[in-house]
């Protein structure tokens, strides 16, 4: 108990302070992060409502892929992210590894078959109840993928955030193709594992409460979002 | 079988609809002219939702064909047409949202016309609200608005007054027969024979996928030809 108590303290003082170190970890957390988030959502969202409107050969094998894919291990993703971003790799001429651009990778890969699955199951049932009144008003494929995505906008956000706290929690694929390296690549859950192997315990929980802190405004965030659209027209 | 003479408007010729093997639409020949209201009547699964849904294009005839002023049933036909649901869906927008959502879909960015077409359907107070929390009539309405704003040539009406209170019914049939008389082809599925003796200039009578029955209103409901007709009028049929 008195572990957590100094750990509160802790993360109070740290952030009253204005640590440099720290708001430069949180910084780079959320960069990292959001970016991935972003390009997730970009891609998993067409990708979803493309499966969602769509009947084709092999649909229901790309859904349990997609599906199944939901459960990635961090780290496995870091390894291969790792084995193309290597010196060795196809894409080592890039000079990526041990970038946030290669964590922003390594965690947009990571996130996007959630952020896809789940959109897709949101939109196909959504597209299920307008899929008639869309064709009787002669919607164009485009016209109709837009129309759900739009319709289906704070749901989205839901699953936007579920792709968020996803990459934001993770530690194994950014350790591995960050390297945790100080003032470059170090983020909040690296900075926790980091001060854990080193038995800096309370610093380690304040950390952690700090990286709580962040993901609970977002949600609220994200919320009050929600709500605010929600009472204006969308029911 | 009563037939129109006319060489435009809606031609309906041998058509067949079959679906897993079950023949729901059979041998069906019809003509209607461009103006005035059909109405569409027959007991529960005669197949009068389906017919709409292949006048509209939604469902492709097995056999036979469908011509609109001697084109087939295309895209580009059926935007001239706006069919309404007996449950019509509505996006998760506000009202007027709702109705520049169709002419936006085609191309069309028109407040006034979109204004016009809520005012019409006595909406336009409620342009700012939630699409999904009117009520039964007004979202029915809101339907309509929809599909009169892109002024369509021909309006398909299948049941849109089912379930709603008298006043709802008064308000929706004021606009039909507004439609009507604003020069459009109006084709309405009823059960109610209040409501198709009030609207109808001819009806079309279905019972088991097959029409028994074409003729001028009046004549429908005074001496209808068909058995299945006269016993629906008594009642006999279950609607």
């Amino acid at each position: 108990m008195a572990e957590e108590a100094s750990a509160l303290a802790l993360a109070i003082d740290l952030v009253i302070s204005q640590d440099a170190d720290l708001f430069e970890i949180i910084v780079l957390s959320l960069k990292v992060s959001l970016s991935a988030a972003f390009f997730a959502c970009v891609i998993g969202f067409s990708l979803g409502a493309l499966i969602a409107t769509n009947r084709f050969l092999g649909r229901p094998i790309l859904i349990v892929v997609i599906n199944a894919l939901m459960g990635l291990p961090p780290v496995v993703v870091g390894l291969i992210v790792y084995l193309y971003l290597s010196r060795s790799g196809p894409l080592g001429f890039l000079g990526l590894l041990y970038t946030p651009t290669a964590m922003i990778i390594a965690q947009t890969l990571l996130i996007t078959p959630i952020i896809t699955a789940l959109s897709r199951q949101l939109l196909e049932d959504m597209y299920s109840e307008y899929a008639e009144q869309f064709r009787a008003f002669g919607l164009t494929r485009r016209q109709t993928v837009s129309a759900l995505l739009w319709d289906a906008r704070l749901s989205l956000i839901t699953v936007a955030l579920a792709g968020f706290g996803r990459a934001v929690a993770e530690v194994g694929a950014v350790m591995i193709v960050g390297g945790n390296i100080d003032h470059l690549t170090r983020v909040m859950t690296t900075a926790i594992a980091l001060e854990t192997s080193k038995g800096n315990l309370a610093l380690a929980m304040a950390l952690g409460l700090v990286l709580m802190s962040i993901s609970l405004a977002i949600n609220a965030l994200a919320q009050g979002l929600r709500l605010t659209q929600a009472r204006s027209s969308y029911a | 079988m009563h037939e129109q003479k006319v060489q435009t408007g809606l031609s309906v010729r041998g058509l067949g609809l079959s679906i897993d093997g079950e023949e729901l639409l059979s041998d069906i020949d019809f003509s209607l002219c461009n103006t005035g209201i059909t109405v569409l009547m027959g007991p529960n699964g005669a197949g009068k939702s389906l017919l709409m849904r292949v006048l509209h294009g939604l469902i492709s005839a097995t056999v036979g064909e469908v011509t609109w002023n001697g084109a087939a049933v295309s895209p580009e036909v059926t935007r001239r047409q706006s069919l309404v649901f007996q449950s019509p869906v509505l996006l998760r927008r506000s009202v007027s949202a709702n109705v520049d959502f169709v002419l936006r879909a085609r191309g069309v960015r028109a407040p006034k016309k979109r204004d016009a077409a809520l005012d019409q359907v006595g909406l336009l107070h409620l342009a700012k609200h939630s699409a999904r929390t009117l009520s039964g009539g007004e979202k029915q309405r809101l339907a309509l608005a929809r599909a009169l704003v892109t002024r369509p040539d021909a309006l398909l009406l299948d049941e849109p007054t089912a379930n709603l209170d008298p006043s709802a019914v008064q308000i929706i049939e004021r606009i039909v027969e507004k439609t009507a008389k604003g020069g459009a082809k109006v084709i309405f599925v009823t059960h109610d024979l209040g409501q198709a003796r009030r609207l109808a200039d001819d009806v079309l009578f279905l019972l088991l996928g097959i029409l028994l029955e074409h003729s001028p209103a009046i004549e429908f409901f005074a001496v209808p030809k068909s058995a299945a007709a006269k016993a629906y009028l008594q009642g006999d049929i279950p609607l």
